[in-house]
């Protein structure tokens, strides 16, 4: 399976090429990816050994038809109906399953449906992860925006109409500091109501930085809670150390930040366990957090640059339908997203029965938002995408197909108080 | 039965005691809502309209209708203090519902810092409608506070589960001297007319009109329920018969003096 993910480029040199192929081929030569590396913050957070035991002794096979139907007849879902609901057994049951997570979506949301962008403002990236179009041996247009790029950026994507920006980088701190991110994202909030960061996980202390630079939603995908496998697709750089992203959600709430989204990308490794992990961090984090607003995402894995053989193996369209079903059943208050890596069928579909925010006038690569919402050449160079999105969709034509579907696009729901 | 039943909140008289919640709807149907509930307040999240958006949910508010904004997003006294006070510089009129949730799961409100804000808006001239818990020691400290009104939950938001705290909520009732206001929770129109039975003075609801088959038409329903809640409790109840059927000789009919 490894060896659809790897790519060699032929700008690489010779001993770039012998790293590139020993980190793919001796575990002996990586590094420990369950150990901190210096700088990073260790929290001894409890939430970890919860997640993980729960995860680690689920077994889905042993779930049967009589659990589903039990789970699906509670009020309250427990964690154990809420692993039958993601079991193979629960397949059968898709059209109930939406059933209910429609009814508890629309009690906790209404019909509303929340939009957002996402802005790529660089794509250097230290990391060697085997899926990602922006790892670090792939040869691609690397770009970093400066503030006067990404205030351009910023002014055409406000000027259609968005309200909420989610901001991006690679993962490179030498490339793109934490002060970087920051004045970026003081510019965002001269523009936009609402401003989240995507961006490698980082101190307490800093995301209390970017909290007062006008962040208050911090998402990190865990990519797989796998730690096994985990090992196998981040080769190199800070993202290798597992449990340090793990908690990276839980010191952003120690910042003060409002909120936390978080999942793994499935396909990655078994998306069920991946998905009841996924759930769980959120529900634990809640639990220990009580106001901290919570979100879970369900990207599946994507074509990149020079790779399209990539894929979400078996996670079919009928399997991400059920993980969101089971989400919404299990965490009925809990903010789900779904993103332009799905396609515009799937999403029209999805946000009548459980997800509450969709992304709209998407774009994954650099400093290309006038090009691609105008038409407009770029005189200046552009970035290379992470990945393929499925679901191109403007803000306009996002906002007309929402209300079309009777849902009540909803661009702002938040202060910064 | 009076003729002039009003529901007077801050100085200000409304004929209808049904307040209409309204995120949780398309706007279009705001209007709509607002006409067949009969509805003279509506509430509105000062979150939400804190925006540039294409359609502004005040240019649906049918003229004539009371805005009754909240404070929902704030976690404590203070974050709600500076949403009213935004609130009333975005032209929201002087009413607001606080609102102040520490628990992100259930949106159970913080009785504590709730009186703290209330407090502080109430002395800036705001008449101030707190969402709260029902318990009768955080009401009286509402009441001291300068509240205009007390908006107990019947059970948890969105749940559509009734009356839940309805013991609770009657002794507010019966011990507050301010209206008291039944919000969240109530899913149907029948246990809307058991709050107005039972003497609250008020109902408000959101989630179950934004859950029905036909919005504008549940509205109407709620009109009616409250309605006859509301007759009901002016008229009296009846006497409710416990025990088999009431005793044909006296039980004092020995006493001569």
């Amino acid at each position: 399976m490894e060896n659809n993910y790897f790519v060699d480029s032929d700008k690489l040199s010779a001993a770039a090429l012998e790293k590139k192929h020993r980190l793919e081929n001796d575990p002996s030569f990586r590094t420990d990816h369950m150990k901190y590396m210096e700088g990073m913050e260790h929290i001894n957070s409890d939430i970890m050994d919860k997640v993980m035991s729960e995860m680690n002794s689920y077994d889905y096979n042993s779930y049967t038809y009589a659990d589903v139907r039990a789970a699906l007849s509670h009020d309250h879902c427990t964690v154990e109906d809420f692993k039958a609901l993601l079991s193979p057994a629960a397949e059968p049951f898709l059209e109930k399953m939406a059933e209910k997570a429609r009814l508890e979506t629309q009690k906790h949301f209404g019909n509303t449906v929340y939009l957002f962008t996402p802005l790529y403002i660089a794509n250097y990236c230290e990391n060697y992860c085997v899926y990602c179009g922006f790892n670090c041996y792939n040869d691609i247009k690397r770009m970093k925006l400066n503030m006067e790029q990404i205030e351009h950026e910023m002014k055409v994507i406000a000027d259609s109409g968005m309200e909420e920006i989610l901001i991006l980088t690679g993962e490179s701190r030498a490339q793109s500091s934490v002060e970087y991110i920051g004045e970026a994202c003081k510019l965002a909030r001269k523009y936009f109501r609402m401003v989240g960061v995507e961006i490698y996980p980082v101190n307490t202390e800093e995301y209390k930085y970017l909290h007062e630079c006008g962040v208050d939603y911090v998402t990190v995908f865990q990519e797989t809670y796998d730690s096994d496998r985990y090992e196998q697709l981040h080769l190199m750089g800070h993202k290798r150390v597992w449990p340090y992203r793990f908690e990276a959600q839980e010191r952003a709430l120690m910042g003060g930040m409002r909120g936390v989204a978080g999942s793994a990308l499935l396909g990655l490794s078994d998306f069920r366990k991946d998905a009841l992990a996924s759930a769980l961090h959120m529900y634990y984090l809640q639990r220990k957090y009580p106001h901290a607003e919570i979100s879970l995402s369900c990207p599946r894995l994507r074509p990149i640059v020079n790779n399209e053989k990539i894929n979400p193996l078996d996670v079919h369209e009928k399997q991400l339908c059920q993980v969101l079903c089971a989400y919404r059943i299990f965490l009925p208050f809990c903010g789900i997203t779904v993103s332009s890596r799905e396609s515009e069928s799937f999403r029209n579909g999805i946000v009548k029965i459980a997800a509450t925010k969709v992304s709209a006038g998407v774009s994954t690569g650099i400093g290309d938002h006038e090009s691609k919402y105008t038409g407009k050449e770029n005189s200046e160079a552009e970035g290379d995408e992470q990945f393929e999105i499925a679901d191109g969709r403007s803000f306009k034509k996002m906002y007309e197909d929402m209300s079309g579907e009777g849902l009540q696009p909803v661009l702002n729901d938040y202060l910064y108080v | 039965m009076k003729n002039d039943d009003k529901l007077v909140l801050g100085g200000h008289e409304f004929s209808s005691r049904f307040i209409l919640g309204s995120g949780k709807y398309s706007m279009s149907l705001i209007e709509a809502a607002v006409n067949y509930a009969g509805a003279e307040m509506i509430t509105l999240a000062v979150r939400r309209t804190n925006s540039k958006e294409n359609e502004n949910i005040l240019d649906h508010i049918p003229e004539g209708v009371t805005l009754l904004p909240n404070t929902s997003g704030a976690r404590n006294a203070d974050e709600a203090v500076r949403i009213a006070r935004l609130a009333r510089e975005l032209g929201c009129g002087d009413f607001v519902k606080v609102e102040i949730m520490r628990d992100s799961k259930y949106l159970l409100p913080d009785n504590q810092e709730t009186i703290r804000a209330t407090e502080i808006l109430a002395k800036e001239g705001f008449i101030v409608m707190p969402y709260m818990y029902p318990d009768l020691n955080a009401a009286r400290d509402l009441v001291n506070a300068g509240a205009a009104s007390v908006m107990p939950l019947a059970s948890p938001i969105g749940s559509n589960k009734g009356l839940a705290t309805k013991d609770f909520i009657q002794i507010l009732i019966d011990e507050i001297d301010l209206p008291i206001i039944v919000d969240a929770g109530i899913g149907r129109p029948s246990q809307a007319c058991e709050a107005m039975e039972m003497g609250a003075a008020a109902v408000m609801s959101n989630t179950a009109l934004a859950t029905a088959g036909d919005l504008p038409v549940m509205a109407e329903a709620f009109k009616q329920a409250i309605q006859a809640g509301r007759k009901a409790y002016l008229a009296g109840l009846g006497r409710v018969l416990t025990r088999g059927a009431s005793p044909s000789d006296s039980l004092t009919g020995f006493l001569h003096d």
